[in-house]
């Protein structure tokens, strides 16, 4: 399969596309919409804070691109900072506007739960899906804020942390998006990867 | 709930693993090349390489170690992250922002900072701004002297004495690093144990993820250190080398044990 990993200078590109190849996919690097409409699915990376990555992507035009595929119908998935994107909306420093290809929020964890914030390291995920049961388990975390989807069904991760938060959706799925990093949670990330880009 | 993290430390002069011992005496125990393959094999948490060399000379010449050993560090990344899905980080020598944008680019996830955190702390600073706290580790390497908790730069051989405990632990949390490796250079290689006394006394001064090493010789090593209250993580770097299946053994017991780990 034809992966397109959107490059827009934020976050370790490097790891996610070594994991693409190792999975025998193609992994090719698009840092301009221009031939974006050639792939098969789309990988949305990111580590960094949420304005400065819209901001980027609005430069190359990038954002109404991403919109418009997935409206066509094609799949994504948003990994970490890729996932937050897809929502509506963040409120790190201030409020921004995201993709919106998800109805909800971006928010930082709550000081009252006085646990360390960034939320960095192995943690565990439980599917609330039966088809991805098998894939509950602990997964590679570095993140401060976590979203909070609208509609509680597009949820198919939960991970705890002081609360319960969403840590990675399926929209009918076509469009994913998972708060940890697959691509460093060594066999678990890579099946997830494997189940996920089909 | 966080797990504990269990991490191997690498030690790297010339492109080849060394055993190391009091930061001072180094034997080449094996090549890059084949430990990827091994730490794939036992699913670990998290690995840490620490280029050890005093110069840019990598000693390809070593063919009779099967397999020769690599040229620069890029080419550990390169080769380390194409195999590897895990978190890395690396560190050793790093004095400038841009040597820490290299690493960080070419697939590592964090960069360990010693020397470079007192004599370039303007840039650390820049690079946290950059990249966030989560990718700048301090490496705090100390001698107990008398008693006394004395800290070193350049591989061990600096000792800097402006700083106690308490003042070099708000040094790194003011300069914004994200996380504490806290390195015994009298315990490095001796198999005595963790010095747990200190390590409870960084852990309780700091909200900073701490990591321990040096001292470990076997699993029961691991289980002491491993009940500080708030320690995330646990390190060390010849006792994976020469017990069979350590890393896998350890992980084993230490959950047998009730611990918090993956």
């Amino acid at each position: 399969m034809k992966i397109g990993i959107i490059d827009y200078g934020m976050g370790n590109i490097k790891s996610i596309t070594n994991a693409v190849n190792h999975l025998n996919h193609t992994a090719s690097l698009l840092t301009n919409p221009d031939s974006i409409n050639d792939y098969d699915f789309l990988i949305l990376p990111g580590v960094g804070a949420f304005s400065e990555a819209m901001s980027k992507l609005n430069e190359t035009g990038m954002n109404h691109a991403i919109i418009d595929c997935v409206k066509n119908g094609k799949k994504i998935l948003g990994i970490c900072l890729g996932m937050q994107l897809l929502f509506a909306k963040s409120y790190e420093f201030g409020e921004t506007t995201g993709l919106g290809l998800v109805e909800g929020d971006v928010v930082p964890f709550d000081k009252e739960i006085a646990l360390k914030v960034p939320h960095m390291g192995w943690n565990e995920a439980i599917a609330t899906d039966n088809y991805f049961k098998d894939l509950s388990g602990d997964y590679y975390f570095v993140h401060s804020y976590y979203c909070l989807p609208k509609k509680k069904e597009v949820t198919l991760f939960l991970t705890n942390y002081g609360i319960n938060f969403c840590s990675a959706i399926n929209l009918n799925s076509q469009i994913y998006g998972v708060q940890f990093h697959p691509e460093k949670s060594q066999h678990l990330g890579m099946n997830l990867l494997k189940r996920i880009l089909v | 709930m966080l797990k504990q993290r269990l991490i191997p430390v690498l030690f790297i002069k010339n492109g080849l693993i060394v055993r190391s011992e009091k930061f001072v005496n180094h034997k080449i125990i094996g090549n890059v090349i084949n430990e990827v393959k091994r730490y794939n094999q036992w699913d670990i948490d998290e690995l840490i390489y620490i280029d050890i060399s005093r110069n840019t000379f990598y000693d390809s010449r070593r063919d009779d170690h099967k397999i020769q050993s690599v040229k620069s560090i890029d080419d550990i990344l390169d080769l380390v992250s194409q195999e590897c899905f895990m978190p890395l980080s690396f560190g050793g020598g790093i004095r400038s922002l841009n040597t820490i944008k290299k690493y960080l680019k070419n697939g590592a996830d964090k960069v360990v900072l010693n020397t470079m955190l007192y004599e370039n702390p303007k840039e650390v600073k820049k690079a946290i701004e950059i990249f966030g706290a989560q990718a700048i580790i301090a490496s705090l390497d100390y001698k107990k002297i008398n008693g006394e908790v004395e800290f070193y730069k350049d591989f061990g051989k600096s000792q800097l004495d402006m700083f106690s405990l308490d003042t070099i632990i708000k040094y790194i949390e003011e300069l914004g690093c994200g996380e504490i490796f806290l390195n015994s250079i009298d315990r490095d290689g001796t198999g005595e144990g963790y010095d747990l006394g200190t390590i409870r006394r960084v852990v309780k001064n700091t909200n900073l993820p701490v990591i321990a090493c040096g001292g470990a010789i076997d699993i029961f090593d691991f289980e002491e250190v491993a009940s500080t209250d708030g320690l995330s993580g646990v390190a060390a770097g010849n006792m994976f080398h020469f017990t069979e299946n350590a890393y896998p053994r350890s992980k084993k017991k230490l959950k047998e044990r009730g611990l918090n780990f993956r």
